[in-house]
């Protein structure tokens, strides 16, 4: 559910177009100010630039709002959405990425691809250090891929093109793929590629490291405590790589289960910052004309939530593609958008969000239908068997979503059973196959490569795993599609291929798409430069200040 | 029975709880039947006020769901709920009370040190655990309420025994030889009866309270509507839709004070003699 796996897809393109063909790729560079390259150099932690017109103020606590609690902080091993918006404050990742999803400098300060954009060259940052004062190092990295490579299912899927990784210094880490990749120089930011620390983890079993528990990064924030069901605290790393930085002194994560509990504790101050989807979507408009409030839609452009129906294609009436079809005539879509949403968001029209490369929405339209609907599910021999719901226990927004979704179903004559279940509850029952419908949203990170394949193609159906192809779907043409997409060049041979891989899938109907999501974030204005990236509130606060 | 009758609607408060008891059993059989649409249906623009139209009279929720057919298909869970699981709680308990007061001793003790076990344990908070530990089902919802509600049974069934088994009638069974099981069945527990009754209609009254509480906290049954649910779900909107929440609260207020006016006259009419000496 509510994945939280990204990657940064279209960053990488993007990148690769610009940066194309062995240019260094150094921030002086894209601030492009040729005149003050001085400055440039200054500003090469970078993202703050804009904001630079006014200077940060250190110290201080912000106090944010995390739902739900996350299960887990160990971002290699656990990717639920929140973890990575805690997380990303204790770990990091070699790159980070821009709202236009450019690459920019973290863990690596440098980077350079080859003639053949088969090998890629990444300088190390010096003086970086973990938080226990251990020196991170190439080896960390390579460590860190191959654990990753067993933990996290969308890092396999984005290293399945490496051919190799090598450390010729404590400093250089080089890449060689098998073949041409597009989106390669999108899959580092920290939540698809978060860096562990080799020295803590080598040798012991990863799923019961103590470590799991208390977190070690690079990160500008270090892991304090964690008080269940109540909060988590991060306070100042003082040996942070980037001079100055980070500039806030503590940052709780309010756990607070209840939605208007949420919102109130916004009013009366007890918490500062709203990430998105953290209060119910009736509550925006008010919580928004609040005094000394500011909203920001920014900082979701790298991931594109796409929100829908898990469909268990391997047992019962859903093997039989009519009845998911019948499926997507069945749900009002639109009344979730303007009733559930508040307006907010888009209606789905296939796997890819409209904002990813590639998309199309020239494929098969499913609009509300119901007598369609039981048109399709009497032509599969439907019965009336019972079908397994399991909502998102992500809140009241969620839940009403389910009861709204199993109502439309009921009204085509098909019969629901809603399973309730807890955050952890609902993941494992996903990951184990155990349900016949599920509600999730995901992350799409820009390019079909990264964000879109890794829920159809059959390579990815594994138990125990939640981000992958969980709903079954096998179907040997999309395997081939994705893959050839995935190195295709140029361009235009890509879009072919994922056009054509888009209508196969609207059509097959392997998942039931429901929503574009759009999270807007609520803060005091006093939070500054909160959100600097593509990568938003997950990308770590380490730019932000408070203007007391 | 006819004297039992007769104390009953003597009592201004029986009555009024019977007549309360009466509406909300009739609506809770037959209204499903009036109104045949789900409660779950979405019929109307969400957040629509009360007393706008006459199709949805209270109103709709923020799915635009009927609240008047939510209140005619959550009395059904309510009052279902509050029933079975105080039947449940006196299968239990009136055995367990009877046996340890019956045969006293050690078999009393193992009894009542098993029941204080249940009694040490906040209620509602061992109702939560149980049911999050079975998953929310209507079942389960049953079984943690009678769970927690049949250890004052037994207690109060115990000291009525304890105090009729030294009563002649009781001896003189024992010495012509009749077996236990016997005696307690037909000699004593008829008339340990009354207050065990009195208890049961308090007990209903608090099961739907805590069937409410539950759902309120999103622990009901997810396929069924029921009062808590329907409070629970409202109460986020509190501040823009008052008569989501509202409606449904009173409908538990009203039908938790019907279930102990009548408590109070079956109290009456089952103990004149207490209740005239109280006046």
């Amino acid at each position: 559910m509510a994945d939280g796996d990204w990657d940064g897809p279209t960053v990488a393109l993007r990148a690769r177009a610009r940066a194309k063909r062995f240019r260094l790729v150094s921030l002086e560079k894209d601030y492009d100010m040729p005149k003050r390259v001085l400055l440039g150099l200054l500003l090469a932690c970078g993202l703050a630039a804009p904001a630079l017109a006014q200077e940060p103020k250190t110290g201080g606590v912000i106090n944010a709002v995390i739902q739900p609690e996350p299960p887990g902080l160990m971002l290699a091993q656990v990717q639920n959405g929140p973890t990575q918006m805690v997380s990303g404050n204790i770990f990091e990742g070699l790159l980070r990425y821009s709202p236009k999803l450019d690459p920019l400098p973290e863990l690596a300060e440098s980077w350079s691809v080859s003639e053949d954009a088969k090998t890629y060259t990444f300088k190390l940052k010096k003086g970086v250090t973990w938080h226990d004062g251990k020196p991170f190092t190439a080896a960390d990295v390579l460590f860190s891929i191959e654990m990753l490579k067993q933990t996290h299912a969308r890092a396999r899927t984005n290293l399945a093109q490496v051919d190799k990784v090598e450390t010729p210094d404590d400093h250089t880490v080089v890449f060689t793929l098998k073949q041409p990749f597009g989106p390669f120089l999108g899959i580092f930011e920290v939540g698809s590629m978060p860096m562990v620390p080799k020295h803590l983890y080598a040798g012991t079993d990863w799923k019961t490291n103590p470590y799991n528990n208390a977190p070690i990064g690079t990160g500008p924030f270090m892991f304090k405590e964690w008080q269940k069901g109540s909060f988590i605290r991060l306070v100042k790393n003082p040996n942070y790589h980037e001079k100055g930085k980070p500039y806030l002194d503590e940052i709780y994560w309010q756990i607070i289960p209840d939605a208007a509990a949420r919102s109130v504790a916004y009013e009366t101050g007890k918490v500062d910052v709203l990430p998105g989807g953290s209060v119910e979507n009736f509550d925006v408009p008010r919580l928004s004309k609040l005094k000394d409030t500011c909203v920001t839609g920014a900082g979701w452009e790298f991931f594109s939530p796409l929100a829908w129906l898990w469909l268990n294609n391997r047992q019962g009436p859903l093997a039989d593609k009519r009845v998911r079809q019948a499926i997507m005539y069945a749900v009002d879509r639109d009344f979730a958008k303007d009733v559930i949403w508040n307006g907010l968001g888009k209606v789905a029209t296939g796997p890819s969000a409209s904002t990813i490369k590639f998309y199309t929405d020239d494929v098969k339209k499913y609009p509300y239908d119901p007598a369609n609907a039981k048109a399709l599910l009497k032509e599969a021999g439907y019965k009336g068997e019972k079908i397994r719901l399991l909502p998102l226990a992500y809140g009241e927004t969620w839940q009403r979503w389910g009861e709204a979704v199993k109502q439309n179903l009921q009204d085509v004559g098909m019969t629901i059973e809603t399973i309730a279940t807890d955050v952890a509850g609902g993941n494992q029952k996903i990951a184990e196959w155990d349900y016949d419908i599920a509600f999730t949203y995901l992350y799409q990170y820009g390019d079909p490569a990264l964000g879109v394949g890794r829920n159809y193609i059959s390579s990815n159906i594994a138990k125990g795993q939640m981000f992958n192809n969980v709903e079954g779907y096998s179907n040997p043409e999309i395997d081939k599609l994705f893959a050839e997409g995935a190195v295709a060049t140029p361009d235009s041979k890509r879009k072919e291929i994922y056009e054509k891989a888009q209508k196969i899938l609207v059509e097959d109907v392997p998942v039931a798409w429901m929503l574009e999501l759009q999270f807007p974030t609520i803060m005091r204005c006093k939070v500054k430069n909160l959100i600097t990236t593509g990568i938003g509130v997950n990308d770590g606060f380490k730019d932000a200040w408070l203007d007391k | 029975m006819k004297q039992f009758w007769k104390s009953m609607l003597k009592s201004p408060s029986g009555v009024i709880g019977l007549v309360i008891l009466l509406v909300a059993i009739s609506v809770a059989v037959f209204g499903p039947m009036l109104f045949p649409n789900s409660p779950w249906r979405m019929v109307q623009r969400p957040f629509l006020p009360p007393f706008t139209l006459s199709t949805v009279p209270l109103g709709t929720d923020a799915l635009g769901r009927d609240i008047f057919a939510g209140m005619i298909f959550g009395a059904r869970v309510s009052l279902l709920v509050g029933l079975v699981s105080t039947l449940a709680a006196l299968i239990v308990g009136v055995p367990v009370g009877a046996m340890a007061g019956y045969f006293g001793g050690k078999v009393d003790d193992a009894l009542m040190r098993f029941t204080e076990f249940f009694q040490t344990i906040p209620s509602f908070a061992l109702a939560i655990v149980l049911v999050a530990i079975l998953q929310p089902s209507i079942y389960s919802i049953v079984a943690s309420i009678a769970v927690v509600s049949w250890p004052p049974v037994a207690r109060l069934v115990r000291g009525e025994v304890l105090s009729l088994r030294t009563r002649e009638y009781v001896q003189a069974a024992v010495v012509t030889g009749q077996s236990n099981s016997w005696i307690i069945l037909r000699e004593i527990l008829p008339n340990a009866l009354s207050p065990v009754i009195v208890l049961a209609s308090l007990m209903v009254a608090t099961a739907i309270l805590l069937e409410s509480s539950l759902s309120f906290l999103g622990l009901g049954d997810p396929n069924l509507i029921s009062w808590g649910y329907m409070v629970g779900a409202g109460r986020t909107v509190i501040r823009q839709a008052w008569w989501i929440t509202v409606f449904p609260g009173i409908a538990i207020l009203i039908s938790v004070l019907g279930l102990n006016l009548i408590g109070e006259g079956l109290n009456d009419a089952l103990n004149p003699r207490l209740s005239r000496e109280g006046r």
